[in-house]
């Protein structure tokens, strides 16, 4: 697929064609070949006439901007202050269109276009038939590796070469990982997959679960072999029922063709694996509650270090690894570090799946290198803004991620350009908000929610939520508003130095943004 | 199991799945993750499996697979016609709309637009 900057929209219908339509996309057209902009700049014709009344009419997205009794005498100023220096050209402005107008070729993403490694084949084939996983050479990874003899240290440095990096948030590098827990004394270790799944907005793990359970269960039969574990949990949120069932329904299946269980391919490893259901607490996804809820107590986190990798469950070296970053280590071993690096960035390889939500046209999940920036996948595979609203903001990595405005669209979206950002790439959500939403509102909604999932273990947290809370509902009436907003940005900081977890230490962020971005239309409400 | 064992077990979900497909004249394939199946995907795919047994239609495989993730046009259904590798894609279908598409794809060969997904480029 093609990325566009712009699409402008002509309206071509019996009075624009009349008023010299015709002529005018001519000339537009050759005028932008001639400023080299005919890859970033896509000229549309659409059918219908959004734009009444208005003569020669010119929709531009992103951006919802509608130009109206255009002459060709215009077309200079709309490519060089428009197109080429993103400055909209006020004069021409009109009202927008009043009907609905399709941009058909706006549509969603043919999934057959994205490049796929971990949803290669989920809604491909039947997740309830082993034979369909097979005849996609599953299991052949961890075959191969058994049987050929492939030291734990050779598989672990395929995966260090990979570049893979952790996919549950925090991005570490997956090889480093296994390889403290490789290198852990122990007579007992574990892996365990994180399929907690519980930031807002986030379904990826769901599809990968749903869609190929024994891909998860592939990548960690060969954590277990790399690291020397021999039991693997699965710890899936309570509430995906359906990922459950299809899980237990793969277990039974992988136990009964000798996939799990003892002596696997004749080379002396055994691995089992077992389900545990998550209660529906936010910070268990993170792994040290993760493991405490586990092991039957209370759910919150554990002083690190040390670290899980070498004293995890049970005080055994365990390795804590998300469902997508499972999802990617048979294809990996089957095809080649390299292989994986010819995707994504250079310090990010491989794809990452987003979650794209709120006010675009085309809600759902995709699987795009890494790399790939707002603006194509908001627009490309989202279809843009829904009901012609225009974007306001982007939530971009989950609850505890930074909320952005339209002037980020276009930083690439991978670990390292988003933390230089101010941001992060979380769990891959994109939360597309339109105009209609008032950002005061919206931070004490995120909020809230804190507010709730704070699990009380630490002073800083478990009163920082809650005062913020106050304050954002204080802002609403406050004629002090500056002073509330200056105040919530130094809690926030205070928290985010002082915080035992990640969870208080990141609120930062999305507080601090909306007051970075959004501040003014704060401070006019 | 052993890797030569593994061997015969690719090959032969690899065969059953060409000869669904050689079989096969039709293939409706329906979209079954939790978005699907809240979207009503459930009922989708029985009506399909009743239409075509009531209908004595035997050309035709129903099957279920997981979820792609065009949320929203769950519930989805994919015809994969038999010499054609690429299939027809079909959005926000309902026990209504399985129905015409078994009469006007499935009986009378002829693509339903109407529900068509028309994707981007
Ligand atoms: C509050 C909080 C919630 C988290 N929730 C999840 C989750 O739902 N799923 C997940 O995989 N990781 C979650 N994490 C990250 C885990 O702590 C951990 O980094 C991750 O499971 C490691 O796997 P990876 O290296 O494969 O990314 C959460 C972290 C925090 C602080």
């Amino acid at each position: 697929m093609d990325f566009y900057n712009y699409y402008a929209l002509l309206y071509i219908d019996d009075s624009t064609v009349a008023a010299g339509v015709k002529e005018f996309e001519e000339i537009l057209k050759r005028k932008l070949a001639a400023a080299d902009l005919l890859n970033s700049v896509k000229v549309l014709e659409t059918g219908s006439s959004g734009l009444k009344d208005y003569g020669i009419g010119l929709s531009v997205y992103p951006g919802d901007i509608h130009y109206g009794n255009l002459s060709t005498a215009d077309i200079d100023e709309i490519i060089n202050e428009h197109f080429i220096k993103g400055r909209v050209v006020t004069r021409l402005i009109v009202k927008p269109p009043e009907e609905q107008f399709r941009t058909s070729e706006l549509g969603p993403q043919d999934v057959r276009l994205q490049n796929r490694i971990v949803l290669s084949l989920s809604g491909v084939i039947d997740p309830e038939n082993i034979f369909e996983y097979f005849a996609e050479h599953g299991y052949e990874a961890i075959g191969k590796i058994l049987e050929e003899k492939v030291s734990p240290e050779k598989v672990v440095g395929i995966i260090k070469n990979s570049g893979l990096q952790g996919r549950g948030g925090a991005g570490f590098p997956t090889g480093l990982k296994w390889d403290f827990t490789r290198k852990a004394e122990g007579n007992q270790k574990y892996i365990i997959c994180n399929a907690d799944e519980g930031e807002p907005g986030t379904f990826k793990d769901r599809l990968i679960l749903e869609g190929n359970p024994h891909l998860v269960l592939e990548g960690m039969l060969i954590a277990g072999y790399a690291t020397g574990a021999a039991k693997g949990y699965i710890y899936i949120r309570g509430e995906y029922d359906l990922s459950i069932k299809r899980m237990e329904k793969a277990l039974s299946q992988a136990y009964e063709y000798n996939l799990l269980g003892h002596n696997l391919f004749g080379s002396g490893f055994s691995f089992d694996i077992e389900i545990k259901k998550g209660a529906g607490a936010y910070v268990c996804g993170e792994e040290t509650s993760l493991i405490e809820s586990m092991e039957g107590k209370r759910g919150i986190p554990r002083l690190k270090p040390p670290f899980p990798g070498t004293h995890g469950l049970k005080g055994s070296p365990t390795v804590v690894n998300n469902v997508e970053t499972l999802a990617n280590i048979a294809p990996i071993l089957l095809k080649g570090a390299e292989w994986f690096r010819s995707f994504g960035t250079k310090s990010c390889p491989g794809t990452k799946v987003f979650t794209i939500l709120g006010d675009v046209r085309y809600t759902g999940i995709v699987e795009l290198p890494m790399g790939t920036t707002l603006r194509q996948i908001i627009y490309g595979y989202g279809g843009g803004m829904r009901e012609q609203r225009s974007l306001k903001a982007v939530h971009l990595g989950g609850t505890s991620g930074a909320v952005f405005d339209e002037s980020m669209l276009d930083i690439p979206l991978d670990y390292d350009s988003v933390r230089n950002h101010g941001g992060m790439l979380g769990s891959g959500a994109i939360l597309v908000l339109s105009n209609t939403v008032n950002m005061r509102d919206y931070l004490e909604s995120v909020l809230l929610f804190f507010k709730h999932e704070s699990c009380g273990k630490c002073v800083p947290c478990r009163i920082g939520t809650a005062r913020l809370y106050d304050m954002v509902k204080l802002l609403e009436t406050s004629d002090n508003k500056e002073l509330i907003l200056n105040e919530m940005d130094k809690l926030s900081e205070t928290m985010n130095k002082t915080s035992f977890c990640p969870l208080g230490q990141s609120l930062k962020f999305p507080v601090q943004s909306i007051h970075q971005y959004f501040g003014d239309e704060i401070l006019r409400s | 199991m052993n890797l030569e064992e593994l061997r015969k077990l690719r090959e032969k979900g690899q065969r059953e799945m060409m000869q669904r497909s050689d079989n096969a004249k039709y293939r409706i394939v329906v979209g079954m993750g939790t978005s699907g199946i809240a979207a009503g995907a459930r009922e989708v795919l029985t009506t399909f499996i009743e239409e075509i047994n009531s209908r004595k239609i035997k050309d035709v495989v129903v099957m279920q697979t997981g979820e792609k993730g065009y949320s929203s046009k769950e519930p989805v259904v994919e015809v994969f016609v038999h010499e054609e590798k690429e299939p027809v894609v079909y959005g926000n279908i309902n026990p209504e709309k399985a129905k015409r598409i078994v009469t006007e794809h499935i009986v009378g060969g002829v693509i339903v637009e109407d529900y068509q997904v028309v994707f981007g480029d």
